[in-house]
């Protein structure tokens, strides 16, 4: 299948539709971020604090979403949120691809001693669960926007690895590869011009579905205080500072209710976007798991 | 296999630690500001300048010995930090798979009878919408209402008046497993009490976790119900419940085993986040405490009990998997 006709074929369904409309409602957001939401200071990312208050605004003609505990402005938190975001998600998207592209070309390619110690690291990552892994590594160097990346990138390259490994290996034993080598053409060549190409497009399709689930990771991290520093716009770093208000006050227990609903459904609409999008590519790509 | 792999997943982790300088583990043994002059004597004595592999070697010495040190922001040693909160874990674990099992099975079903239609479509519209909210986002909500609101469910493990009888004098401890120490004690304020305070963590569990049961067990149940022998049942004149449910449903339900398997051990690593949210003193919370304070032994402790946890438990899950359905047994 061509990438054209997998294209059109996850488009055909209403969900992917529908996912797709919300990624590039949120794609704008991020795009426009200087225009929606002006920032004053050197940093755009670090949200800007307006006064020392503890309690948080309800929703208002300054602070359209309100503003959260230490006003920072919600506002201003979702639209560099978005872009932030994004940044994160690509990023880690971008370098764990690269790695496992790498990685587990290499071990499809050379195969055997090569391909066993590849793989093993590879196991070495999977045993223990990506969400402790990643919090453990943020941890450990520092809670810092670069670290958090890091961190994700080194728990997510290993699956992209064992994709990549396995497109090589089912590519490498057809016709057209035997082809290229009866024409006498070198392994460096034949990797790069016969196999990879026709290996990695599912898995580079895959992985930029994956987004969602990165900043849903990178979201868990920040809202556990292991992931951006304090004050940057991060919707897990929103709803971490929503923590406190849950339980209302006033009497009315639902009285700071925009201070985990802002963030909370930012955050929401994101994933389930990425979600149904990547539903649909899901069913075409992965066999294995296509729906009856 | 698996040793050398836990032996890699120590020693990478082990130099992770290493990323600390000198000083700053060295710090974790002081408790009094007033010992900051000795920091040099703490590294020397406990070796923290040492290369990596040689405190790596002096770790895994004491790991295999059972010792895997002692952990600062537990206040204990690692290993009876693992005891402790182990078993809160697993309980909540417990408590979660089997709605996600119940649950799962259930919307599968549903959803595989009614295909395509208003049923089916509403069931995978819920169940994506519930896989794609944050777990904490869900939790915080919960507590929002179930908490904050309705007063109905508290968090943390159990309230103060059943604190007050787990500790006391006649409250004999024979697992470490609340409900069951209870039952054992005959008191059955403290096991609903305890098993009132499972209820919001779990269920938070189960809806961030079900997605993949439901979907597994709708095309199981699709492709069961094409098969032959259920045409004969319904020609027999069996009723569309047993059909479903006692034929068909049956049968469908091998792959959920492997998966609830597979998910329960998910679960185990997954508590990390529900716990901190709901305060629930488990294995996950003492985790993410270990990495805020920056405490290494404790790092080292629940990362590599994690690790075993999850390696055996899909090697269990793989066995699982074979012994259940003889037409995919391994020749």
């Amino acid at each position: 299948m061509s990438i054209k006709d997998i294209i059109s074929k996850a488009f055909g369904s209403k969900n992917a539709i529908a996912g797709l409309i919300i990624v590039v409602f949120f794609a704008l957001i991020a795009l426009f971020a200087p225009i929606l939401a002006p920032s004053s200071g050197r940093d755009a990312y670090q949200m800007p604090q307006g006064g020392y208050s503890i309690e948080p605004q309800a929703p208002n003609a300054q602070h359209y979403f309100g503003t959260t505990e230490n006003q920072y402005d919600l506002y201003y938190g979702i639209v560099w949120g978005s872009r932030m975001a994004f940044k994160v998600g690509i990023t880690v998207v971008f370098f764990a691809l690269l790695i496992g592209i790498i990685i587990g070309g290499a071990a499809g390619f050379a195969g055997g001693w090569t391909d066993e110690i590849l793989m093993r690291l590879t196991d070495i990552i999977f045993a223990v669960p990506s969400m402790v892994l990643a919090m453990v590594i943020a941890a450990m160097l520092g809670r810092d926007l670069d670290n958090m990346m890091i961190a994700l990138t080194v728990v997510s390259w290993p699956s992209y690895a064992r994709l990549v490994r396995g497109g090589v290996l089912s590519v490498k034993e057809r016709e057209f590869v035997l082809a290229a080598r009866a024409l006498g053409a070198s392994s460096l060549r034949i990797f790069l011009k016969h196999i990879m190409p026709n290996a990695i497009y599912p898995v580079v399709i895959m992985a930029s579905l994956d987004i969602g689930y990165i900043v849903l990771t990178a979201a868990s991290l920040s809202f556990l205080g292991l992931g951006s520093p304090v004050g940057t716009a991060d919707w897990g770093q929103l709803v971490a500072l929503s923590r406190n208000w849950i339980l209302g006050g006033h009497g009315n227990p639902f009285a700071y209710w925009y201070t985990i609903a802002v963030p909370g459904g930012a955050l929401l609409l994101f994933v389930l976007a990425w979600n149904l999008l990547g539903d649909a590519f899901r069913d075409i790509l992965d066999t294995s798991s296509r729906k009856a | 296999m698996l040793p050398l792999v836990m032996l890699g997943v120590t020693f990478f982790l082990f130099f992770l630690t290493q990323r600390l300088s000198p000083e700053m583990r060295a710090s974790l043994y002081i408790q009094d500001p007033r010992q900051m002059d000795s920091l040099e004597e703490v590294i020397e004595k406990y070796g923290l300048n040492d290369p990596m592999p040689v405190q790596y070697f002096r770790w895994l010495k004491g790991a295999v010995k059972g010792d895997l040190g002692y952990s600062e922001s537990a206040n204990m040693p690692v290993t009876s930090a693992i005891k402790a909160y182990l078993p809160a874990t697993v309980q909540l674990a417990v408590a979660a798979i089997i709605l996600v099992v119940l649950f799962g099975v259930w919307l599968g079903i549903i959803s595989a009878k009614y295909k395509d239609g208003l049923a089916d479509n509403m069931i995978r519209f819920f169940v994506l919408a519930g896989f794609s909210l944050p777990i904490f986002v869900l939790g915080l909500i919960l507590l929002m209402i179930f908490y904050g609101k309705l007063g109905w469910f508290a968090p943390g493990e159990y309230s103060f008046t059943a604190d007050m009888i787990i500790h006391g004098a006649n409250f004999k401890s024979y697992t470490g497993f609340l409900l069951i120490d209870s039952l054992l004690n005959l008191n059955f304020y403290v096991f609903f009490d305890v098993l009132k305070h499972l209820v919001l963590p779990a269920v938070t569990l189960c809806i961030g976790s079900f997605a993949l049961m439901v979907r597994v067990m709708r095309s199981s149940m699709l492709e069961e119900l094409n098969k032959d022998y259920v045409r004969s049942a319904r020609a027999r004149g069996l009723s569309d419940f047993k059909v479903i449910y006692e034929h068909a449903g049956l049968n469908a339900m091998i792959p959920v085993v492997t998966l609830a398997g597979i998910q329960f051990i998910r679960l185990l690593g997954g508590t990390v986040i529900v716990e901190t949210v709901f305060d629930y003193p488990g294995i996950g919370r003492w985790g993410v405490e270990c990495a805020q304070q920056l405490d290494i032994a404790g790092v080292m402790g629940f990362s590599l009990m994690v690790a075993v946890l999850f390696v055996l438990g899909n090697l269990a899950a793989d066995i699982l998997y074979t012994a259940i359905d003889p037409r995919i047994r391994l020749k």
